[in-house]
């Protein structure tokens, strides 16, 4: 009996300690197969689980409501960590996690100020200004194309990134914007983004950025139709149409989420905003076999040196987010803003 | 030069209205209400995609993509035809089963939620043309079939009024059952246009609604085979329209109006009388199975 019982308790002081920790990746509309922002979640989530030994469950949402079950359910489960990801989640986790005070949540691209939430930032104007600069050198047309997927103030960061970096390469290029739509079924809409970008090339672009979700394969099939470039977005995508995706702009989701749940499971967890730049190698552009024969060693020293600038604020991108309160009337020509920032950075002389 | 582009976009925007467009006009003349358009275009386009992703062979895979839609053909018409169950819950119970079904069956061969493996630029049909005459075909067939032919006759009588068919001695629920399924099959190629030709695979919930805006179109061009196609071509116009005023840039108003403009227009058009009352137009013993 007493022998049983020593084996009992040893059995279950094994199974405390396999006790893997448990973490929740809520996905947003895109899903993990968009080969964009959803799946550099995913893939962050998939190495911890792999490298950490950690257990993450993924969940998909089928539509916007199904957010804050999703939360609200995990943390119920006892889920120790849950990433939302996507700033349609912010709302939801506004809502559920002051309900578990002990769960923590980290929201990727979206601000949530609670003792128990970690905010994930990129400087998404940052690479886009990148990418946008290599765009304007790279152009024949000097027509340049972006489709952007559910018009709203984040993917307006990007856009407005973009058109400065091209003003700064190519002053005299036109820039052509789209968007997919207004609702979140943008994110994940192929034909539609076809058709954006088939009517952007008709009117003469020649690369074309992309930062749509899911609905970037529909500009990814336009382009190798009509022989033109296209940026990808997030991920790096560039192996997704070899030889004819210039570059992506990177957004190391995949690496916010993985630092997220390493921090976890060493047990300092942070709240609070955290920003990811190209500094930091948050966001940054893409440069790998796929797209090597694009990019040459010139353009190359001529990107890095405009990555450096931009670090040490000799080139301001001017950020939407800050725009639109400066300027509500004119967020993509705001003088004000350019001028605060230098203002606020100590001139070399 | 940019009229052409906008016309030529105005046409891909279409494609898949008017063959939904014609192929609910069959069932709805033969008297049965037909909403389950976003199903016929998502499993056709589904079964394409994925046939074509395994045997990279285009016969089969439009072969499959056609018996995809009319596969949903026959569970639409044993629910409305033989069950005599209501026809607008049956066609919405069908779009709620291919929005769930298709990613369960998704999950089950490629473990993805909802799409079937991209397809490579030989495997698609880049070029719109092969549409353009299909979709000319079955224009023409329409119509030759609504004004010429005795099955057109009947399909006629079965949806105005049944008991004159069957005085006749004819089956009336055959003749529905035939026109559903014609119609199935002439929806289906729109699928396949979404998911081969405008797409390189499917994605989930690819068709976006683009069946019900067919069915306002179809109720728009008052049941008839050449309004119909005037009102796709409409749809489509304004839709590619919207698009060329957005990258314009001199535009003041915000995007959002502008995607917002053709709906409303459907609205106010809708709504425009035109001397005889909307429900004249409409096939007479719509809704109502033939007890």
């Amino acid at each position: 009996m007493k022998f049983f019982s020593v084996i009992a308790l040893f059995l279950i002081s094994l199974n405390l300690k396999a006790e893997p920790l448990k973490i929740g990746l809520v996905l947003d509309k895109g899903g993990k197969d968009d080969k964009s922002f959803n799946a550099a979640a995913f893939k962050g989530a998939t190495e911890a689980a792999q490298k950490l030994g950690v257990e993450v469950k993924t969940v998909e949402s089928p539509d916007d409501t199904s957010y804050e079950r999703s939360l609200k359910n995990l943390s119920e489960r006892g889920y120790k960590l849950l990433i939302a990801v996507g700033f349609a989640q912010t709302d939801a986790v506004k809502k559920i996690a002051p309900q578990f005070p002990k769960t923590h949540f980290a929201i990727v691209d979206g601000v949530v100020d609670l003792p128990n939430v970690t905010s994930l930032m990129f400087n998404e104007h940052e690479g886009s200004f990148l990418v946008g600069y290599i765009a304007g050198l790279k152009s024949k047309t000097n027509v340049i194309g972006f489709v952007g997927g559910m018009e709203v103030d984040l993917i307006k960061r990007f856009e407005l990134g973009y058109k400065e970096g091209i003003a700064l390469s190519n002053p005299k290029a036109k820039v052509l914007v789209n968007y997919a739509g207004v609702t979140s079924e943008a994110w994940m809409n192929p034909t539609k983004g076809k058709e954006l970008a088939l009517s952007q090339i008709s009117q003469n672009a020649d690369i074309i950025f992309t930062a749509a979700g899911a609905t970037n394969t529909g500009v990814f099939d336009a382009i190798e139709e009509k022989n033109k470039f296209a940026i990808g977005v997030d991920s790096n995508q560039n192996w997704v149409k070899p030889g004819k995706i210039l570059t992506s702009m990177l957004k190391r989701v995949d690496l916010a989420v993985f630092e997220t749940i390493k921090a976890e499971k060493a047990g300092d967890f942070k709240a609070g905003k955290k920003s990811f730049g190209l500094a930091d190698k948050g966001v940054d552009y893409a440069l790998d076999k796929y797209n090597q024969s694009l990019i040459s060693a010139d353009l190359k020293s001529k990107i890095e040196k405009v990555k450096k600038d931009i670090a040490s604020k000799k080139i301001i991108v001017s950020d939407y987010y800050e725009t639109r309160k400066l300027c509500p009337n004119s967020p993509f020509k705001c003088e004000k803003y350019q001028k605060a920032m230098q203002a606020l950075t100590p001139t070399k002389k | 030069m940019l009229l052409d582009d906008l016309i030529l976009s105005a046409v891909r925007i279409s494609l898949p209205l008017i063959f939904a467009a014609y192929g609910g006009m069959l069932s709805e003349k033969s008297g049965v209400a037909n909403i389950a358009l976003e199903a016929y275009l998502l499993f056709s386009s589904f079964c394409a995609a994925a046939v074509m992703a395994l045997t990279h062979n285009l016969g089969f895979s439009i072969l499959s993509g056609l018996l995809g839609g009319v596969f949903v053909g026959i569970i639409f018409s044993f629910f409305t035809v033989k069950v005599k169950s209501d026809q607008i819950i049956a066609g919405m119970a069908l779009n709620i089963l291919a929005t769930g079904l298709i990613p369960v069956l998704c999950k089950a061969f490629y473990g993805t939620s909802g799409q079937t493996p991209s397809l490579e630029i030989q495997d698609r049909i880049s070029s719109t043309t092969p549409f353009i005459i299909a979709a000319l075909l079955v224009f023409i067939g329409t119509f030759i079939l609504f004004k010429k032919s005795v099955f057109g006759l009947r399909v006629t009588a079965a949806g105005d009024h049944p008991p004159a068919l069957r005085s006749q001695g004819i089956n009336v629920d055959f003749v529905r059952v035939k026109a559903i399924l014609i119609g199935a099959a002439i929806a289906s190629v729109g699928g396949i246009y979404l998911s081969l030709g405008a797409g390189s695979g499917y994605t989930r919930n690819m068709s976006a609604g683009r069946g019900f805006i067919a069915l306002a179109a179809l109720i728009f061009g008052r049941w008839k085979p050449i309004p119909t196609l005037l009102a796709c071509l409409f749809f489509g116009f304004f839709d590619s329209l919207q698009i060329f005023l957005q990258t314009s840039g001199t535009l003041t108003i915000p995007t959002q109006f502008v995607q917002v403009l053709p709906y409303l227009l459907t609205l106010v058009l809708l709504a425009v009388p035109t001397g005889k009352a909307q429900k004249n137009f409409a096939p007479q013993a719509i809704n109502r199975p033939d007890l």
